[in-house]
Parts: structure tokens; sequence; C-alpha cells
């Protein structure tokens, strides 16, 4: 049982990280970020190119997948969703530009790293032992600490710096915020920029665990609409509450219905469709996001 | 409703075009592999339309591979297991996907804008996922060597025939597809152009506003909702029949999506942008091939530069877009 609960937070951390940059890009711009899964890949892969091959300490592979998806989210955000979210007039011509990114993003991987399953190797090793209840490997603990670490360093980014006390105004009332003098370009750019840099540290801590291959990327995007409907779009509580929820019901799922064969999403899938039928906006959303 | 003449001219273009010029085209070229394209383009086209029309009442469909592979299952598992004849299954198939998607749709369509979409492109992996767990859908493994689509005979006159028996059952193939589109974008352009389709632009527009002028907004959301679902079904139906085979994997998010795309991409406020808009997507893809490892490199690149400069679909184009640009 411990074991399960201690599975589903670390596997929770993981995923939160994940839902948060989807989210935050979600309530500046209401753009759904399809791009998001192969942005968490393309930052593994750069975390193993630096690792691996170009043999420098991991947390530089970390830092340098951080950045490098920073300054590809401004630049995605500035010179593509900017123009069209202008040009366009339905809302929604956004979600063509994510799926067209996203199929880019997973044509650039495979031409620049392949198609090979990467891993990088342990960074620390040994196991830790709790009386057989709780068995788990040192790396895996370092992961889910630092996962934790880079969802409260957000929280506090956004509840006390002046960046962030913008982007929660932007979010929840753009026209209010832009007569108190946000300026919404150069914040719409930072908080896609901070989304998919995100995206780009969960894709750094995890290549050391399961690693990394092209499939990946739509998968995880999955995973992660699911965690911000558990939660409610646009709301970074949310995204936190459906990145632990979905890690403690895959951890849990897994235990008990493996009798039944791989059941775990469906399962999973169906009672998400039942919630929200019932609570449409999901736990913390507000009403039609 | 004005019948112009400039209208019924397009029309007789548009119909030489696809069962004269384009058969002649490819029999002169010899490019016989073109037959399959345009078959998929055809009945990949008739899933967009149905995508189309929940664009049309203001909701972003992404679910329109969970219809399509309930119809390829319905119809295989109609003609393997209990010998119907294919072209009964094909209006079973999508029955069966529209009531599926009343089911589904009452509780699905209280939502709207992002959680639509999102709850849709989800849909699509709890299908795909219980088609692997059913037993009936014979798991990974599919359903293969589905038969051809039998001879299909009124009061003695053979109206279709084997397929099987024929020489050439590609050309039979586009001629089905191409004929079937027809029909569905008939019937979209009647519904959209009708009462009900008015109240439809009403939803799109202001569902609250709609609703308070006295507009059933719930029944309508729903009716509109299973006639997509119907399109998703019979193409469904129709790709496993030339296929001959179905598996969990024949529709997966990746087609939702790219139904999606389709309708972007032809404009969402055009009958056949769909239409134009998987003959864009399915045929540059296609034609990318001999791009090799760089084909997706290009087509996306394409794709975004296409959407940079047109973000309002193909048809927003000027020369679409004169008078009677609006169909």
């Amino acid at each position: 049982m411990e074991q399960i609960l201690v599975n589903g937070i670390y596997l929770g951390a993981q995923y939160a990280l994940i839902a948060l940059g989807l989210t935050l890009i979600f309530s500046l711009m209401n753009v759904l970020n399809f791009a998001h899964g192969q942005m968490y890949v393309f930052g593994g892969f750069v975390t193993y190119t630096v690792v691996v091959q170009w043999e420098l300490p991991f947390i530089v592979g970390l830092f340098v997948s951080c950045v490098t998806l920073a300054v590809m989210g401004a630049l995605i955000e500035k010179f593509l969703f900017r123009p069209v979210i202008k040009k366009s007039k339905r809302e929604e011509s956004t979600m063509l530009l994510a799926a067209g990114i996203a199929f880019f993003l997973d044509a650039v991987i495979l031409l620049i790293f392949g198609e090979k399953q990467r891993g990088v190797p342990k960074i620390i090793d040994g196991v830790f032992n709790w009386d057989w209840r709780i068995v788990m490997p040192y790396d895996r603990i370092l992961i889910g600490v630092l996962a934790i670490g880079m969802i409260v360093a957000f929280i506090v980014f956004m509840q006390y710096s002046k960046s962030g006390r913008a982007m929660r105004a932007l979010a929840q009332d753009k026209v209010a915020a832009q007569l108190m003098g946000v300026d919404v370009d150069r914040y719409s750019m930072i908080g896609f920029a901070l989304g998919a840099m995100l995206a780009g540290g969960v894709g750094g801590l995890l290549v050391t665990i399961t690693g990394i291959n092209l499939g990946m990327g739509g998968p995880t995007s999955i995973k992660a609409f699911l965690m911000i409907m558990i939660g409610g779009a646009g709301v970074i509580s949310g995204a936190i509450a459906g990145g632990f929820i979905l890690g403690m019901m895959e951890s849990i799922g897994l235990t008990a219905l493996s009798a039944y064969g791989d059941i775990t999403y469906l399962v999973i899938f169906a009672s998400l469709m039942l919630f929200l039928a019932l609570r449409p906006q999901g736990l913390m959303g507000k009403p039609w996001g | 409703m004005m019948i112009n003449a400039k209208k019924i001219a397009g029309l007789v273009v548009f119909l030489c075009i696809l069962f004269v010029a384009v058969p002649s085209i490819i029999a002169v070229t010899g490019r016989w592999d073109f037959y399959y394209t345009l078959t998929s383009v055809a009945l990949l086209s008739i899933a967009s339309a149905g995508v189309w029309l929940t664009f049309y009442i203001g909701r972003i469909n992404i679910g329109q591979g969970a219809y399509a592979l309930a119809g390829g299952y319905v119809s295989a598992v109609l003609v393997t297991k209990m010998d119907v004849n294919f072209w009964f299954t094909i209006p079973l198939a999508g029955m069966f996907c529209a009531l599926l998607s009343v089911l589904i749709g009452m509780p699905i369509l209280r939502l709207r804008g992002v959680y639509f979409a999102m709850v849709t492109l989800v849909l699509t992996e709890v299908m795909r996922l219980a088609a692997l767990a059913l037993s009936i859908t014979n798991g990974a493994k599919g359903i293969t060597s589905i038969p051809l689509p039998q001879e299909l005979s009124m009061f003695g006159y053979t109206l279709i025939p084997d397929f099987g028996t024929l020489e050439n059952p590609k050309l039979a193939f586009y001629f089905m597809a191409v004929t079937l589109m027809l029909i569905c974008y008939a019937v979209l352009w009647r519904v959209v152009n009708s009462r009900l389709g008015h109240l439809c632009r009403s939803l799109q527009q202001n569902e609250e506003l709609s609703a308070s002028i006295g507009v059933n907004t719930s029944y309508l959301r729903v009716l509109a909702y299973s006639i997509s679902s119907f399109f998703g079904g019979i193409s469904g139906a129709m790709f496993v029949a030339i296929s001959q085979s179905v598996y969990p994997s024949s529709f997966q998010v990746t087609d939702s999506v790219n139904f999606m795309l389709n309708c972007f991409l032809g404009g969402l406020g055009y009958v056949f942008g769909p239409m134009l808009g998987t003959l864009v997507l399915y045929f540059g893809w296609d034609l990318l091939f001999t791009a090799g490892r760089y084909q997706l490199l290009i087509y996306s690149t394409l794709l975004i530069a296409l959407i940079l400069m047109l973000p309002n679909g193909i048809l927003s184009m000027g020369i679409f877009n004169k008078k009677d640009g609006r169909s």
C-alpha cells in the first residue's frame, strides 16, 4: 500500500509539471498546445545529447534543455501564434497551428536525434529500502524531489514575482489587465516560454528513468490533456491536482486491475467521462473556462 | 431556394472531373495507385464533413476517429460473423454510430470550447482501448480477410455487381466512394441551407441567446452530433471494406486530429471546405512521399506556412470569395 502511494506521488509530480506548462499556455492565450508532448520529448533528447554525447554533468543537461525549450517557446509564440491569433476569425484556428507545430517538432526530432530509444545512465546508484514496505531507487527519489522543487519554484514565481502577477492577471481578465498597463504581447511570450521550459525540464528529468523516444510525444500530450481536464483548464492549482490524481490513479490501477489485463487507462478514461458529465469544468475550473 | 445556372454548371463540371476526367487521366498516365489515394480522400472527406457539422454548431470535434473505428468494426463483425451483405452494413454502421453518439453526446455536449475538444480527443483513445479489450473485436489481432463487397440485387436486377468478380475492383471502389461522398455532401449542403442549418448557425454564434428565444438547443446539439457521427460511421465501414481488415489502430488520435485539420484547412465557413482540405492534406502527404525522410518536415512546414498565410482556410482566398462564395 505504501509502495503504491509513493509511486503515485512520484508519478504525479512528473505529471503535474507537464500539466502546469500546458495549463499556463492555455490560460494566457486560450491555445491548446498540441505540441506539448513533442516539446517534452525534445527536452529529453537535449538532455541526452548534453549528458551522454558531450559528457557534461546531468544538471548542466537539465539546464540546457530548459533554456533551449524556453527560447523555442518564445520564438514559436512570437512568430507563429501571435500573427495567427491576430488574423484569424475564429480562435480555434490556433489548434491547426499547434497540430502543425507538433508535426514539425516530430520531424525535427526525427532528423536531429533519430528514432532510437535513448536514455541517460543512472545519476546515483543504490536503492532505498524501508523494511520492504517501500522500495525505491535513489535516482527516482532524487527526480521526484527535483520535480516537486520545480513545482514549488513555479508557484512561488507565479505568486510573488512581478511577471507572475502580470500573467495571473492576464489569465483572469485580459482586458482589465491590459487597462492596468500589462503588456499582453510581452507576457504571452514569457508565459509560452515558461510553459515550454517546464515541458523541457520534465523531459530532462524523465530521460534518466524511462528514457525517451520519438513516439512518446502524442501519448504525453493526451495525458496532459487528461490532467488539466480533471483539475480544470487554465487553473494552476487544478493542473497540480490533476497531475497528482492521474499519477495516483495510474499507480493504483496498475496494481489493482493487473488481474484483468491492460485496462487501467480504459477505466481511467471512462471514469473521467462520467466525472466530466457531472462536473464539466473539472475540479477547480471556472465554468466554461 | 435559388438555383442559378452558374452553380449547376459548376456541379456538372465537378461531376465530369470526378467520373470522366480522373479515370481517363489515370488510364493515360498509368498511375493506378492514385485510385487508392483518391478513394481514401473521398472516404476521409466524408468523415471530415461530419466534423465540419459539429464545427457548425460551435463545437471542436476531435473524436471522429472513434466513430470511424466503431463503424468499421460494426461492418466487419456483421460481414464476417453474421454473413450480412456488405451494402446493408453501411447504413447499419452509420445508425449504430448515430445511436452511440446520442448516448455519449447527451452528457458531453454540455461541455464547450476546449473542454469538448479534449473530451472528444480522449473518446478516440477510449474507443481504441475498448476495441483492444473486447472479445467481439478480436483484440489487437483485429479482424482480417474480410471478403470483398458482394452483389446487391433488387427484384432480380443486379444493382451493384460482386466486387470479387470484377477485373478492376480499384476502379469500382473509386466510383463507389466518390458517389457516397457526393451523396453525403449533398445531404450536408441541404442540412446547412435549411431551417435546421439556420438554427445551427444561431447555436454557433450564441447559445444562450438562441435558447432564450425558444430554440431547443440541447436537442439540436445532439441531432447535429449524431448526423456527424453517422458520417463517421459510414466512412469507417467503407474504409474497412477497401482495406479488407480492421485493427484497433485503424483509426487513432492522429486520424481524429487530421479530420479536424481538414476542416480548418478548407475553411470552416464553407460546406465544401472539408472536401478540399482533405484533398490538399492527404494528396500533399502522398506526393511528398518522394522526399523520403524529409517528408514530414516539408509537409509540416508547408502546413504551418499555409496557416500563417490563410488562417481562415483555403476557401477564404480571394478568388473563391466573390459574392456567392459562401454556399
